[in-house]
Formats: structure tokens, sequence, C-alpha cells
């Protein structure tokens, strides 16, 4: 990995991400409703005097491009802006919510893909057998079926039938003062259904792609030649042909990363998770521009960040890739 | 791998760090849950449930009111009202802090009162306080320019937040200031932790000015946004209480929870109404016999009795039913299709008409399913609704804050006494376009200016009631407004916890008697 290409992209990223604030704070501002408005509303009510005042507070009455060069110059120092709504800074309600959709959101990813390349796997060795047939129906299924749909249907389960998991929130009350080992167990138990449905879907994609991964690579003459040589059925599969395999599986992890959050937000509304996804949502109901803007920013920032790692795992997948730019 | 040994010590290790929860204190915490989102913690510039809740722990007030609306020594151990009724003397309790150690003085009164008449957006409350003087630390006098009979229940805790004047006297705006986030206040409960939009954690004031309170050494307010999730935290005991519940199911629901108890008492002064309101600016409703057609064309006992499974009230004016200034006699439009087609054909609509009907985004069952019946309801008199639902709060607010509409629903609380929230809505002088929950019906009557300005300087219990009484008969006739129910506000609590805050302000009130039986 050449540290010139290392560093090209991750110039393409910062001016993707430039792009993606222009655009955000222009579309944004097309929705109808007046923030002032929201903001008094939100009070309790207001006087003229007060809402203009309030947009006075907030910049709202200069025009949009001076608005515009304020909060672009503002990303460039890492000042993201007050929150309409909490009139905190933006950042300080994104510290406190990051790391919870980074745990949800890495977790998933991580579920969806060991699980769904296992089940791939397994489903390639006999491509008309039994199991290949369930993974085929189960990531029809896991694809077509809702992301919300299939966390208030857990919910539904293990709210009342199977009470084994919490289905809300991340961390009981009662463990508040409890020590952090305590307390990360308790995070691990309410982690297992918001984290599990946020993966269902990818999973069964990654299931699928696997396994026409894998049906291909199975068919190659190298795999004959290792099967040739007396390698056993494991070699085989997971040394030989599961690295080839990968590449499309990794190319797709990537792509799939955006997705992945935008997900985040319907798992952490349905499960009260604490994270960003909830704080975007509320925020977009608000009219809440630099709170909405300021998530918004951070989930391309992520989505840069994973598209480049993809690039760096694409190359240590791939030897051949290696010396290209 | 031995997976069951794998399991067993997994098991074990979770036990073991269980057993080292540290035991919860004497008083205990209490988690109460919420679906209400606080902008911050300070009532003083921000009115609502939500602020006012965490705001009532934090601040303390110059009074407190019981279940009988009889105001209580608080921060002022007495009050005197001047004959002339222009100037009310506050003497202070001598030994209550701020929860930086900083004395109460009556410095701080002046500066709290004078901000929120200045700030908060119930511009009545503190309209007629002329100046507050301090002639010394511990007696604060409020000059008035005209009596004002509001003033005693605006010093409760949930409208007068007596705030350390060292701290948000700073120079800084009110409203945004940063302290209204992290506030330091005299009240029973010291804010520990605020996460905004999910909790906020109060822990118990040691050097609270009245002895042997708070009980609790900890309060939660849990934001559960999903009722859904809050229900299953409230059925699994993950939270305590549950106020302002607002709908039948989730009553009905949390009512079959053997460890849970309901009660419908401490919404005395909220005083929350759901109406219906008609822009009678626009040329099909300025007529009032259209009005009065719409009025006869609607069932509110079937809202109230089937709709709402009889958990809500049927409201009948502008003053909520349980209040002294309501008056009975008012009309109530009992439901009479034939006459509602009467009134259309006089008022030249006998072929009918085509309106709008908004709600404010909130529970399907007080709004959506409200609207969906009164479309079929006004079809039976010609009258063909459209209902606009509004994806959010913003575009409900804008449409009918900007006059955009014709028919609206829309849920407002009187708060305690009528020139604080029944006044806003009628007066002319209050016909604000572009500002919401200000008289957005746009209604015009001389007279019901004349009475609520009266009503408003009296200080006369009797005549007050006279002059509302007159007011009601006129607004109930010109129907700028028609009232449909009070909400059924219910509050669910563990039957272990004793001293539920059951006062006219409910859970707006300080907690500090609330205890655990066990």
């Amino acid at each position: 990995m050449s540290a010139s290409y290392l560093m090209k992209r991750v110039g393409y990223g910062l001016l993707l991400m430039l792009g993606v604030v222009i655009l955000n704070f222009l579309l944004i501002r097309l929705a109808p409703g007046d923030p002032a408005v929201v903001i008094a509303g939100e009070m309790g009510g207001a006087t003229e005097e007060m809402l203009e005042s309030i947009r006075e507070e907030y910049g709202l009455n200069k025009p949009l491009l001076t608005q515009l060069w304020i909060y672009v110059s503002g990303v460039v120092r890492f000042d993201l802006g007050q929150s309409f709504f909490f009139n905190q800074p933006v950042t300080t309600l994104i510290a406190q919510r990051i790391l919870p959709t980074i745990l949800l959101v890495i977790t998933a990813q991580i579920l969806s893909i060991l699980l769904g390349v296992f089940l791939g796997v397994i489903a390639s060795r006999k491509p008309g057998g039994v199991v290949s047939a369930f993974v085929s129906v189960f990531a029809t299924i896991g694809y077509a079926v809702p992301v919300f749909w299939t966390g208030i249907m857990l919910i539904i389960l293990f709210a009342s039938i199977l009470p084994i998991f919490p289905v809300e929130g991340m961390l009981s009350v009662k463990l508040r003062d409890a020590n952090i080992f305590v307390q990360a167990l308790d995070v691990l138990h309410h982690l297992v259904l918001p984290a599990f449905t946020l993966a269902i879907i990818y999973l069964a994609q990654y299931a699928r792609l696997g396994r026409a991964s894998m049906l291909e690579v199975l068919g190659s003459d190298y795999i004959r030649t290792a099967r040739a040589k007396g390698a056993s059925e494991r070699s085989v599969l997971f040394k030989h042909a599961l690295r080839n395999a990968a590449l499309p599986i990794l190319t797709v992890a990537g792509l799939q990363f955006g997705n992945l959050i935008s997900g985040a937000l319907l798992v952490e509304t349905v499960f009260n998770w604490p994270g960003m996804g909830r704080l975007a949502f509320d925020s977009i109901l608000r009219r809440d521009y630099p709170t909405i803007m300021g998530v918004l920013f951070f989930a391309s920032f992520m989505v840069v960040v994973a598209n480049i790692l993809t690039d760096m795992s694409y190359r240590w997948a791939d030897p051949r890739l290696r010396g290209k730019s | 791998m031995n997976w069951t040994r794998c399991l067993l010590g997994a098991a074990g290790v979770t036990a073991l760090s269980i057993a080292t929860v540290p035991a919860i204190a004497d008083g205990g915490s209490l988690t109460i849950a919420s679906t209400n989102v606080p902008r911050h913690l300070n009532g003083a510039v921000q009115s609502g449930i939500a602020t006012a809740v965490p705001s009532t722990q934090i601040f303390a007030s110059p009074l407190r009111y019981d279940e009988n609306w009889d105001p209580q020594p608080y921060l002022a151990e007495s009050w005197d009202l001047s004959e002339d009724g222009l100037s009310v003397t506050l003497n202070l309790v001598e030994n209550a802090t701020f929860h930086d150690g900083t004395p109460v003085t009556s410095e701080d009164v002046a500066f709290s009162i004078m901000t929120i008449k200045e700030n908060h957006p119930f511009k009545s409350m503190f309209a007629p306080v002329e100046t507050i003087e301090t002639p010394d630390e511990h007696t604060a006098v409020i000059k008035l320019s005209q009596p004002h009979p509001a003033l005693l229940l605006a010093l409760s805790p949930a409208l007068a937040p007596v705030m350390p004047k060292h701290v948000f006297g700073d120079g800084q705006d009110p409203k945004t200031h940063p302290a209204n986030s992290a506030p330091v206040g005299s009240g029973p409960f010291m804010l520990e932790e605020f996460t905004a939009g999910e909790a906020i954690v109060l822990k118990r004031n040691p050097n609270f000015f009245m002895d042997g309170r708070p009980r609790l050494d900890e309060i939660i307010i849990r934001i559960i946004k999903d009722p859904s999730a809050l229900l299953i935290a409230m059925e699994n005991g993950d939270a305590d209480v549950y106020p302002f519940i607002g709908t039948s199911q989730e009553i009905s629901r949390l009512g079959e929870v053997e460890h849970l108890a309901l009660t419908t008492e401490g919404y005395a002064a909220v005083g929350p109404l759901n109406w219906l309101a008609f822009n009678t600016a626009s040329p099909k409703l300025s007529d009032v016999r259209v009005r009065q057609a719409i009025a006869y064309a609607i069932d509110r006992d079937f809202i109230t009795k089937a709709l709402h499974r009889g958990v809500s009230t049927p409201q009948r004016g502008p003053i909520i039913e349980s209040s002294p200034f309501f008056d009975e006699t008012i009309p109530a439009y009992d439901l009479d299709l034939d006459r509602a087609r009467e009134l259309m054909a006089e008022a030249g609509f006998a072929d009918g008409m085509s309106l709008t009907i908004d709600y404010i985004p909130g529970p399907k069952e007080q709004q959506q399913s409200l609207a969906e019946y009164m479309k079929s309801q006004l079809k039976k008199i010609g009258i063909e609704v459209e209902v606009r639902a509004a994806p959010d709060f913003p575009t409900w607010a804008g449409r009918v804050g900007g006059h955009d509409f014709e028919l609206s629903m829309d849920i407002v609380f009187n708060w305690g006494d009528p020139v604080i929230g029944v006044h806003r809505t009628y007066l002319s002088n209050n016909i604000n376009k572009g500002v919401i929950w200000s008289n957005t019906q746009q209604y015009r009557n001389e007279r019901v200016d004349e009475l609520l300005n009266a009503a408003a300087v009296s200080i006369d219990n009797d005549e007050r009631k006279a002059l509302y009484a007159e007011f009601q008969q006129i607004v109930a006739t010109d129907l700028p407004i028609y009232w449909i129910n009070s909400l059924p506000y219910h509050t669910a609590y563990d039957t272990k916890l004793e001293n539920v805050p059951t006062g006219i302000w409910g859970f707006m009130h300080p907690m500090d008697l609330v205890e655990w039986s066990e």
C-alpha cells in the first residue's frame, strides 16, 4: 500500500465530505417549516419580537449563502454549531451518541459478514442440498423483510413470550453505579437484539453472495488442483476458496456501510438505542438544522473511512492489486 | 471448545459481577419514564411538562401549592398582599442556599421574576409587575401596575423557578444561557447528569432548606420516545412512574399490571384541552352558523365514550370543566344533524362545501382518529373534509401559525389560571401571524376583550367568576373553537411508592416527600 495512494483516497474523501456538507445544507433548507417557529412552539409560544430575536440569535435572518459560508467555515474548524433545539454544541450531542452507534454498526457488520459468509460457504458445498435451499430461502426473506418489522417482531417475542433479552435502551438504569465490567456485560446483553435486527438483512445478502462467489471459485482449476494434491475439504474451502471468494464480499461490505448506518437509524428508534440515528430522526422532525447536518457529516465521515478501509483490505486480500494505485 | 463449561463460566462471572453492584442507599432511586424531550432544564424561559418536571426538582420557587389550590410556604415563609392589590411582599426563609452553597436572597427572587417576565412565553404571568424592591436580603416586594389575580399562582414551582443571579445574570441571553442545561438551583435535587434527549439524573440536595427532605436519594428521568418500549419498561420494573399518560390503550394496559397503580389526580392546574379551531377569517367559516352547524354534527359523547373508551371527559368550553371558573350553563351543542343542516342552509351552504382539517402531530387516538371521525360526520351535513396530516410539528405549526388552515385540532393547556392559559387564545390583540398558540383563529369580539381585560385585573373571585361566565357564554355562541374533550391524563406508579405528587401541579411540583415504603 503506497502512502501516495492512501493520501489520494483521503483527499477524495475530504472533497466528498465537503460536497455532502454543502448539499445537505441546501437540501435541508428546502423542507417546509421555520425553525424559529418550532423553537417558539417548543418554548410554549412566543411574541413576534421573540421570534425575531430567535432568528437573530441563530443567524436565521441572514442570507442563505452567508449562512452556508458561516457553517462551512465552522466545520473546517470542527465547530458544527449549536443545536437549535437543545442549545448545546452539536459536537457535544454527537459525542454523547457516537459510541453507541459505532458499537451497534460494527457489531452488526461483523455479525452479518461472519455468519453470512459461513452460511454461504456451507451452502456452496452442496448447491442442491437442504442447507443450500435453506440459505437461499432465509436470504430472500431476510432481504425482503423491512428492518423495523424484524425489530418489532423481536420485541414482541422477547418482551412477552421469551423475556431473556432486554428490548430497549443500552444499559439498565439499576446498573448505573455498577462497576465497568458489569456494565459492559449489560451493554452486550442489550446489544443482542438491535445488532441481530440490523445484521439480518445484510447477513442474508452476504450468505447469497458468499454462496454464489464460492460456487464460482470452487469450479476453478486451482481448487481441482488442491483437491488432487490431497488437501482436506476444510483446507480447500476456507484456505484456498474463501480467500478468493472474499473479494466481492469485501467490496459489498464497504459499499453497504452507508446503508448499515441508515439502517441503524431505524433500529435505534425501534430499540430506544441512544445513538446518532435517533438524534438524526428527532432532529429532522424538529428542523434542528445544525444537528441534522452534524449527524450527516459524521455519517459521511464514517462511510468515507469505511470505504478507505475496504480498499485497504481489498489489497490485503488480493496481492495482485498491491502494486497498483 | 467445551461450550457447557464456557457458558457456566460466563454465568458465574455475571452472577459475581451483579453481586458487586452497590446497594441502593436508604432513600432509594426513582425512575420516571417520559416520552417528552426537554430542550433544557430551566422552566424560567421555557414552558411545557418536559422541562417543568426536572426544573421543579432543581429550582425552588417562592410558593408551592397543595391539592386544594391553596398556596403554601416554600422559599417565601410568608407573604402579604396589599389591600389595593398593587403589591405583594414575600418574606423569604433565611436558610435557603443554592446548590453551589450561595445563599438565596431577595436579589435572586427579583432577578428571576423580571427575567421570567421578559423571556417566558406566557407574557400574561408577570406582565403587570413593574418593579421588585429588595429592602433587605430576605424581603422582596413585588410592585404591580394593576391588581393581578394570577400572581400567586404564577409564583408556583412550575412557573417561577428562582435562579441564582450570580450564574444567570452574567449578561448572556437567558433563553440560550449555557446554564439552562446545567442549572444550579435551590430545590430538593441537584443535577448530576443531563444527556440531552436521553436521560436526566438528579441527586439529593443534602443542604435543602426544608428539614428531612427530600426523602429519595436519586431521581432518574428516562426519555423513551417509543410508547411501546416505555410500556415494557414500566411492566418490567425498569421504570417506576409514568406520568402524563394520554391514551386509553396505555391506560388499560398498565391498569392490568399488578405492581402498578393508576391515578387521574395531579393534573388540575394543567387543564389539558383538545379542541377543533376554526379559522374565522376564512370566507367559508366566517359565518357563525357554519361553525355551529359543525358543532351540532359532532358527537362529543361518542368521542369520549367510544373512541377514547371512556377515559377522557367531554369539554364544553374554554375553561377546563374542573375549574371553579367553568360555567355549567353554556350551550353544549349535543348531536343534532337536522339542526346542523338547517344552519348550513341558513348560511347559504345548502349545497354543502369542502373544508380541510389539520391536526397537531400527537397521539393518534386524540388527533388523527378524531379528524377521521369528523370527516365522516361532517359529510352527513354536506361538508366534504380533506384530512391534511402533517408529517411533523414544524409543518403543522407553519400552517396554523401562518393562518393557512380552515379547521385544525390542537391540544392546549389552561395552566392554572385563565389569565395564563386561556386569554391568549381569544384576545384580539393577540392575533400574531406566524406565532403558534396565539389567537390563530383570528377571532375578534370587543366585549370578550373587555371581559378578559377586566378579569385580568380583578382580585375579587366572585367578580371574576361573573366576568368569565359571560365570556364563556359569548365564545360558546360565537364558537371560534369547538372544545372536544379534556385529555385523559393518568399517572401509573409502583404501588410501593408513597406520597406520589397528586396536587394541582402533579409532577411539576417538588418531589421532596416522595419515598419508597420498603
